[in-house]
């Protein structure tokens, strides 16, 4: 055989294995888009007869099989950004300290692996954990602060190892060109390496919303109440909350079944919310990087 | 007297010694090339003089580095006021994700200046001396990244001669350039020794001979010739500058 026969054939038979091997990541993408719009399809044709606005600002009743979902709502809405707001500015100075200013020792990489640990606990476990400290130790009680408290230790090593990811992605040149102008080294992270961070550490933001909005377990021991037909007056009371609710609603009551549309009535506001404040959060994440690029 | 001396300068990674005892004195007002090939060290000592090395984990340095006569590493140093008076330009233009105008004034602000008057003069003097106003002296809002790489790289020696430095030292500053961008950055070099020492690291041995007064040529961390440009060129003492410089090695 020559050698030009030789590499054509070679070439036809690398361009097959290039197409075959995009065929399947084209088909496992369109899987993966196909799963989420069946999902989230699914729940919107179930769900949407029972949205109205009574079902939205109305009180539950008859244990969830009517009425409305309000103090629900208004729940998960309060733990959400409860548990940011602990959370966030932790997280992020944990970030910017374990890329900024420690050293790359063995502390580092010990808090580095403790916190990939502390990512992959179930979930029930912080719940337990919360209920020993903030509601029995701490004496909050079955409290709003308690389970934010709880949710933002979930989402803490979420924060942090985003922070880490983003400032680690900025080249050091940036850093080397503040510091070579007299710049020290906290003007340098706040003026320069923090403002081209934002829009990942955003990102953080955005899945921490997603987990915290999501969870049932760890708000189980901490917060949340099965049925309340009114808000809580103040941070220390019990509420209230979406995805507890759908259990509570789809697993007791007399009329399961009665109360079927009502569970995904629920679970669409659930979805919706966590949909809307990733809207939000991306507006936030674009406005960020339009700064950096303009200012 | 000498703008910068070291004295018996070794400088180690770890337990790599990159640079074997440096002795060498340099002038106020002239433009020395540090030549040689890669990984000789060059780099390494001139990051030395803003001490951008106190940045790397690990690394040590023993020997005297003096300014004016000052020890540069002595206890009582800031190194942020250092760095006022040492500015640096980088290989790879990196001009901060701001405005052209909030990149020449970050210096000055970062160092305490808040009369915006005072700022703006010393910017548009800063962009004049780098030859770049006239380019930009319609659009300083605009992103410094709107700009072409030569331009980033004059707008940061900009950025550095906005808070009047002394020395200006330059780290293969035209290596990422175009041809013509790095013409005007040369002629740039020539125009600023009036005002400042220039210390430039270059792979380029024409650019040295071109820009320099003076020359030194690296090779394994030692200092193996140090002279007039021209005597370098010209007449080298040493066998491995000649083999060097007509491009036998390296």
């Amino acid at each position: 055989m020559s050698p030009e026969t030789k590499t054509g054939h070679v070439g036809r038979s690398k361009r097959r294995n290039q197409a075959i091997a995009f065929g399947i990541f084209r088909v496992l993408g369109f899987v993966v888009i196909a799963i989420l719009f069946v999902i989230i399809g699914f729940i919107v044709i179930k769900g949407a007869g029972a949205i109205s606005w009574e079902f939205l600002t109305g009180m539950p009743s008859e244990g969830g099989a009517s009425g409305g979902i309000f103090p629900a709502i208004v729940g998960t809405l309060c733990l959400v950004a409860g548990s940011v707001l602990i959370s966030f500015p932790i997280g992020v100075l944990s970030g910017i300290y374990i890329n900024e200013y420690a050293h790359n020792n063995w502390v580092v990489r010990f808090i580095r692996i403790m916190n990939n640990n502390l990512s992959s606990i179930p979930s029930v476990v912080f719940g337990l954990f919360g209920m020993s400290l903030f509601v029995n130790t701490l004496e909050w009680g079955d409290s709003i602060i308690a389970g934010s408290f709880t949710l933002a230790l979930l989402a803490l090593p979420l924060v942090i190892r985003t922070t880490e990811e983003a400032l680690k992605s900025i080249d050091d040149s940036f850093r080397q060109g503040s510091l070579a102008l007299g710049a020290t080294k906290l003007q340098t992270i706040r003026r320069v390496i923090l403002p081209m961070a934002y829009p990942n550490i955003i990102t953080g933001l955005i899945l921490s919303i997603g987990r915290v909005s999501g969870e049932t377990a760890p708000i189980l021991f901490t917060v949340a109440a099965s049925f309340l037909s009114h808000l809580p007056g103040s941070i220390f009371e019990p509420v209230m909350a979406l995805p507890y609710h759908l259990y509570v609603i789809s697993t007791s009551g007399t009329d399961i079944e009665a109360s079927r549309t009502m569970a995904y009535g629920t679970a669409l506001v659930l979805v919706a919310i966590v949909l809307v404040a990733n809207l939000v959060a991306n507006a936030l994440r674009n406005f960020f990087g339009n700064k950096v690029k303009m200012n | 007297m000498s703008k910068l001396a070291a004295k018996d300068i070794h400088f180690y990674y770890g337990d790599f010694e990159a640079l074997k005892g440096i002795t060498m004195e340099m002038t106020a007002h002239t433009v020395t090339a540090f030549i040689g090939p890669s990984g000789c060290g060059k780099s390494t000592f001139l990051r030395l003089f803003n001490r951008m090395n106190d940045l790397v984990d690990g690394s040590r340095m023993t020997g005297l580095l003096s300014m004016d006569g000052e020890d540069i590493y002595a206890r009582n140093i800031q190194v942020d006021e250092l760095r006022k008076k040492v500015g640096m330009v980088f290989q790879r233009p990196n001009p901060f994700p701001k405005s052209i105008f909030e990149n020449v004034a970050y210096g000055l602000r970062v160092n305490g200046v808040k009369d915006s008057g005072f700022i703006a003069s010393r910017v548009e003097a800063s962009l004049r001396a780098a030859a770049l106003w006239d380019e930009v002296k319609d659009k300083l809002r605009q992103s410094a990244f709107s700009l072409s790489g030569g331009q980033q790289q004059r707008l940061c020696i900009a950025r550095a001669l906005a808070i009047e430095p002394s020395v200006v030292l330059m780290d293969e500053p035209a290596s990422a350039l175009d041809p013509i961008s790095t013409a005007k950055i040369e002629e740039l070099i020539f125009e600023l020794k009036k005002d400042y020492t220039i210390v430039i690291v270059t792979h380029n041995m024409q650019q040295a001979a071109r820009v320099s007064d003076k020359t030194a040529f690296f090779y394994l961390g030692e200092l193996i010739e140090y002279d007039d440009t021209k005597k370098i060129f010209l007449n080298p003492r040493v066998e491995a500058t000649q083999n060097y410089i007509t491009g036998r090695f390296g």
